[in-house]
């Protein structure tokens, strides 16, 4: 209980000169957090430089919850690349295995079949109605790097909004609070 | 100033800081084990059939043997090594065809030497109907999957294959 009143009695003593200090140094926070992704989304070349794997069809490699580094250069997309794709009509981008290439002898474009390790059968059914192959517009990035089991974080906090909101108001009151 | 909060926050980023730069060492470290490196034979023991499909396509049913030494890509950061076998040749049509024939998951080392013989397990279609005489490359390709860190890959390019002049 000593620690709820010293918190009480720290909110009480606040000056607004602190008062600004810590919005600022909360704003700093903030503002960091943005410029890293932002600076990682012009390094990679990907709009978005990190997934989370949300289901198991490449498992045992990808499991539900790992995070995926994404990396999207001019180089062509070969057979045998993790690629991030987005299908017409489907909100949530694939990560799949790349197993077909066919590159066009005039104009370079290519046709892209994908499919999951864990999956029997190839991506088509995945596909929009009636398409059988993705080309390189519908490529978002290819995975170059992995982490496991830190994207539980964002899974749980998209499931569960109240954990989230519970962890941002203890965070947000430890930098309210704290003396430095 | 020595709250619960400032302690609990500095063991916790005190131990994050260290299992990142585990990770980082893990992922940078490897190739400990001297092995041969990587080797790979690939025979096509029949031509099953070879035809026109309904949508004009060629399309070919091969019975391989596969045989692949992959013992040295193991470290003690690989998770599993996943390998693919790939016909690839050119068309008039397009410059590169890359079609998965066959894959697999190698899970431990103990698995990465192996030989084994099968029909393709994807379809062997061309995009067209370009494949009688056609000559190609088999490609042994393997992707290593670490526990944590930069995935990469690597293959053995096998040359010489030719399709067979008239569908069968």
């Amino acid at each position: 209980m000593g620690w709820i009143g010293e918190t009480v009695d720290s909110i009480k003593s606040i000056q607004i000169r602190q008062v600004l200090s810590q919005a600022v140094s909360l704003g700093m926070i903030v503002t960091s957090a943005l410029i890293i992704w932002k600076a990682l989304m012009c390094i990679t070349g990907s709009e978005s430089p990190v997934v989370v794997v949300l289901s198991g069809s490449m498992e045992p490699g990808f499991k539900r919850g790992d995070i995926l580094f994404l990396h999207m250069s001019k180089d062509p997309i070969r057979a045998g690349e993790i690629v991030v794709f987005n299908v017409d009509g489907r909100e949530i981008p694939i990560v799949h295995r790349v197993i077909k290439v066919h590159e066009r002898q005039d104009t370079g474009e290519v046709d892209v079949l994908t499919k999951g390790d864990n999956n029997y059968g190839d991506d088509r059914l995945l596909y929009a109605h009636g398409q059988l192959w993705l080309q390189r517009h519908h490529i978002m990035g290819r995975a170059v790097g992995f982490l496991p089991y830190v994207g539980w974080v964002t899974i749980i906090m998209t499931e569960k909004p109240l954990i989230k909101y519970v962890l941002i108001g203890a965070l947000g009151l430890l930098v309210i609070t704290s003396k430095d | 100033m020595h709250s619960y909060g400032y302690r609990a926050n500095g063991v916790l980023s005190l131990s994050l800081t260290i299992l990142a730069l585990l990770c980082t060492v893990a992922s940078l470290s490897g190739g400990i084990l001297n092995l041969p490196p990587p080797s790979a034979q690939v025979e096509v023991v029949n031509i099953n059939w070879f035809q026109k499909h309904r949508s004009g396509n060629d399309e070919v049913s091969l019975t391989l043997n596969i045989s692949a030494n992959l013992e040295s890509l193991f470290t003690w950061n690989t998770k599993q090594i996943f390998v693919f076998l790939a016909a690839e040749y050119e068309t008039p049509k397009n410059s590169l065809n890359q079609v998965s024939i066959w894959d697999g998951i190698i899970p431990s080392i103990e698995q990465a030497k192996f030989r084994i013989n099968t029909i393709n397990k994807y379809r062997l279609a061309d995009q067209g109907n370009n494949l009688r005489g056609r000559e190609f490359n088999l490609t042994l390709h393997w992707h290593v999957m670490p526990r944590t860190g930069k995935m990469f890959a690597d293959k053995i390019v096998m040359t010489g294959y030719r399709m067979p002049h008239e569908y069968v």
